[in-house]
């Protein structure tokens, strides 16, 4: 019989460090970090050496400072009496406006495009081929300069609607005015009682998605269907209807009205927003609408077959069998599309719409010489978007992924 | 009893038939149109709307394009050839602003007796990435790809041509010590040498074997500053050069994330999504703003080269999320079957796991290349003239003031023309690569 010996011991030896495996990842690493502080440390040196010799230490101070500049879309109010940092939030909430707004518009215009472009009919499928490969392959900027272009050369004057014969019309029985100033629609005016009508409206919202809980629960318990898509319809409508007229019409519109040389009343949209808005919706949406055809495609014949000979109806084997199995492909993807709109919104600088790299990173950086602070705030805030997007959505992703046993 | 049938009392068919044709809405284009066209209610209301909305576009497009002027020196010039051509008041596309300019938009303000060099250049670059690209054609072409990046600078910016060569003999210094090093000592004191020698190199030798080279046979070209690059030029520039550096940075930096190393994974985790998470405009403003703040007091350098830098940073955290997709996707059989062979972590990466992950990733890499070419338009905003720039510029000369849809339709083709192709060689080398399950 033998016995196992172990191998002699040995003691450390130095070049361990380089030839056994098992040392050898600390030493990379310990090289690496070395590497990686020095270089830092190079940096910030200078970084301190050279700001010393400008006079300019590290101070965020600017920001409680008087801003003294107008911005021309304010969702939260501002004057310029208000601080620099009051201005970043307005230019917050302009970057936050286009990027809710285009991914919403985004989202639609892709899944169609995507979902058309499989379309049997020959045509459409040529014209959605058409549309994605040409948004795809023009940069974004170029986009937004000819759609701005579009809208500033191409659109009437207000002066034209007027007089005695106008050359330009009104759309939608006179509501919207689509002129070289911008595009005017009804503005929504609320008088006393709509806070009660808002909030039985987000009540009734609550409400569809309660419904649809409960009717899914319902069907795996019983197996009984019930008809979810009227009741959410009604729950929609019906509810809100009856408290508008309850509390006394709270809400009105002020249309647009051409009164002198330019629209009075109603909302003006610059034309600066909805230039970038469309640009950045149909550029995007260009890229979902690859991101749908491709996760449409990834799901099996087999899985629409079987669904059919299961006697789902085209619907329901969408809605059941087909789409479940192709949002697990889409959302990853559709996830980075969101976050490249809005990052690719800072682009409103093409057309001087006063979003956050504009108030902040370029008017209050011009004013105070805080390029330093100004350019690391900005890249904070586009971050701190990023990773919650990501991170929310990545939650979400994890939600819906395939749960294997 | 005859061996006839009877003609008058019944009917017995003795020939056949000849075969008759199929009903007319079942074949040819009756038949095409009606299973791609009118199949359904919903797509007969689809096809209908779309021929209308084609129709429109193309109706309101085709006279502006049609008539258009192409010889003129300026945008009144060109009305007055309209009003004399169509007659008083209408109008049509212009495109004498391109005959008129498209020296500057595709050579910026290169100089004029210049022209030929940045063609010259990128025929350079294209004979030498052709071995690369394309695997039938003889590998010794590869020797000229190694010279190449001396030959592309010294036409693009000229000066002496012995500048390029002295610090790239410091590659070859550091080649040579690998090699003598690697053969008599260990490999590590050879990467060690590689390393060292050559920035020794830099740092003392290269600058006298310049003026020495220089001062025996001086050749060379004019030398053109950075600031005269623009229009196409630029954007190729720009675009060539970081996709040829962050293909290799973006591979390293996805194998950091995919290391077990605590630290290397968390310095490229932070890398990458820091770099990915603020868009590029920033980091263009950094580059022009901040990046001398970090560097020691009086280093200048070229604006060009920051971009450059910044692009390559950028576009590297893209390409490294794209490969790290292609490294996950691999099954881990593979990494496990390049272990059992014993081949250490770099030739199991070459040999076994990145080209696999590479290939996989093809379509993504392409992409961020394309998307890298589009985002260098961007340099227009830190005073750079790429070509959206200089429509701009143009647009401001007194002589085509008011031009904007034929510049962006130019400028738009071009870079359509560039990106497309680039997606169908994508196609190309995916359809080559596949090895699927045949």
């Amino acid at each position: 019989m033998t016995i196992a010996v172990d191998p002699p011991k040995r003691g450390f030896r130095l070049s361990q460090l380089i030839y056994d495996t098992r040392y050898r990842s600390i030493t990379i690493q310990v090289v690496a970090l070395f590497l990686i502080a020095a270089l830092l440390t190079f940096l910030i040196v200078n970084l301190v050496q050279n700001l010393h010799a400008l006079g300019k230490d590290i101070d965020f101070g600017f920001l409680s400072s008087r801003a003294g500049y107008d911005i021309n879309q304010m969702l939260i109010p501002y004057d310029n009496s208000m601080s620099h940092g009051r201005a970043a939030l307005v230019g917050i909430a302009n970057t936050m406006l286009i990027a809710v707004l285009g991914c919403i518009a985004a989202t639609i215009i892709g899944v169609l495009a995507g979902v058309l472009r499989l379309s049997k009919n020959w045509i459409v499928a040529r014209l959605m081929t058409v549309y994605v490969e040409g948004f795809r392959n023009v940069p974004l900027l170029l986009w937004i300069l000819l759609i701005y272009a579009l809208f500033t050369e191409s659109t009437p004057s207000p002066r034209d609607f007027g007089g005695d014969n106008p050359t330009a019309s009104m759309w939608l029985f006179d509501t919207i005015a689509v002129t070289n100033r911008g595009v005017y629609i009804p503005m929504p005016v609320w008088g006393p009682g709509s806070t009660g009508l808002v909030v039985i409206f987000l009540a009734s919202i609550v409400g569809i998605f309660a419904f649809r809980s409960f009717a899914r629960k319902r069907q795996a318990a019983t197996g009984q269907i019930l008809p979810v898509f009227w009741v959410s319809l009604g729950l929609f409508v019906i509810p809100s209807l009856i408290a508008y007229y309850a509390l006394g019409k709270p809400l009105s519109f002020s249309y647009p009205e051409l009164g002198g040389f330019n629209f009075q009343s109603g909302l003006q949209v610059r034309n600066s927003f909805t230039a970038l808005w469309v640009a950045l919706s149909l550029y995007t949406g260009a890229f979902i609408a690859e991101n749908v055809r491709a996760g449409i495609m990834a799901v099996n014949k087999g899985q629409s077959e079987a669904a059919f000979a299961l006697g789902l109806r085209p619907n329901r084997t969408m809605s059941l069998v087909i789409l479940p199995q192709a949002l697990r492909v889409i959302i990853p993807p559709l996830i980075s599309q969101y976050l490249n709109l809005t990052k690719n919104s800072s682009l409103a600088i093409a057309v001087g719409y006063m979003d956050v790299r504009a108030t902040l990173g370029g008017i209050t950086i011009n004013q105070t010489g805080r390029e330093l602070e100004g350019i690391l705030l900005l890249a904070a805030f586009y971050l701190t978007v990023s990773l919650t997007i990501s991170t929310v959505m990545n939650i979400y992703n994890r939600s819906i992924m395939l749960k294997e046993r | 009893m005859t061996d006839t049938p009877d003609r008058e009392s019944s009917y017995v068919r003795t020939a056949m038939l000849p075969p008759q044709t199929a009903p007319s809405t079942q074949v040819g284009a009756i038949r095409w149109v009606r299973e791609n066209l009118f199949s359904s209610w919903l797509n007969a209301i689809l096809t209908i709307l779309s021929i209308y909305f084609v129709w429109t576009i193309v109706s309101s497009i085709y006279p502006w394009l049609a008539n258009s002027v192409w010889d003129a020196t300026s945008l009144t010039d060109c009305r007055a050839k309209m009003d004399e051509r169509l007659g008083e008041g209408v109008r049509s596309a212009c495109f004498a602003v391109i005959s008129d300019r498209w020296q500057q938009l595709v050579f910026g303000f290169y100089p004029q007796n210049g022209y030929w060099r940045p063609p010259t250049a990128l025929i350079v670059f294209l004979i030498a990435i052709a071995p690369v690209l394309f695997t039938q054609l003889p590998r010794k072409m590869l020797w000229f790809t190694m010279i190449a990046p001396i030959l592309i600078f010294t036409l693009l910016w000229g000066g002496s041509i012995w500048a390029p060569i002295s610090v790239a003999l410091g590659f070859v210094v550091g080649f040579i010590a690998y090699r003598v090093i690697g053969s008599r000592f260990s490999a590590l004191l050879a990467v060690l040498a590689a390393i060292i020698l050559p920035i020794l190199y830099w740092l003392t030798l290269s600058g006298t074997v310049n003026s020495a080279l220089s001062a025996i046979a001086p050749i060379g070209l004019p030398y053109v500053e950075s600031k005269d690059f623009g229009g196409f030029t630029l954007s190729i520039v720009i675009g060539l050069t970081s996709i040829m550096l962050s293909l290799p940075l973006g591979i390293l930096l996805a194998l950091g994330r995919q290391s077990n190393l605590f630290i290397i994974n968390k310095v490229s985790v932070v890398f990458i999504e820091v770099i990915r998470g603020v868009p590029l405009i920033v980091w263009l403003f950094t580059a022009q703003l901040l990046l001398n703040y970090f560097l020691p007091k009086g280093t200048n350098f070229d604006l060009m080269l920051r971009v450059i830098i910044m692009v390559t940073l950028f576009s590297s955290a893209y390409i490294a999320e794209v490969i790290r997709g292609g490294l996950a996707a691999l099954p881990k059989g593979q990494y496990e079957a390049a272990d059992a062979l014993g081949l250490d972590y770099w030739k199991s990466m070459r040999l076994i796991v990145l080209p696999q992950a590479l290939k996989i990733s093809i379509p993504g890499i392409v992409s961020s290349f394309i998307g890298l070419f589009k985002d260098t338009t961007l340099v227009a905003f830190i005073g750079m003239y790429d070509p959206i720039g200089l429509t701009g510029s143009i647009r401001a000369s007194t002589d085509w003031n008011g031009v904007y849809w034929e510049l962006y339709i130019f400028v738009g083709l071009i870079f359509f023309i560039f990106c497309f192709s680039m997606s169908r060689y994508s196609m190309y080398l995916e359809r080559k690569l596949h090895r699927g399950n045949r």
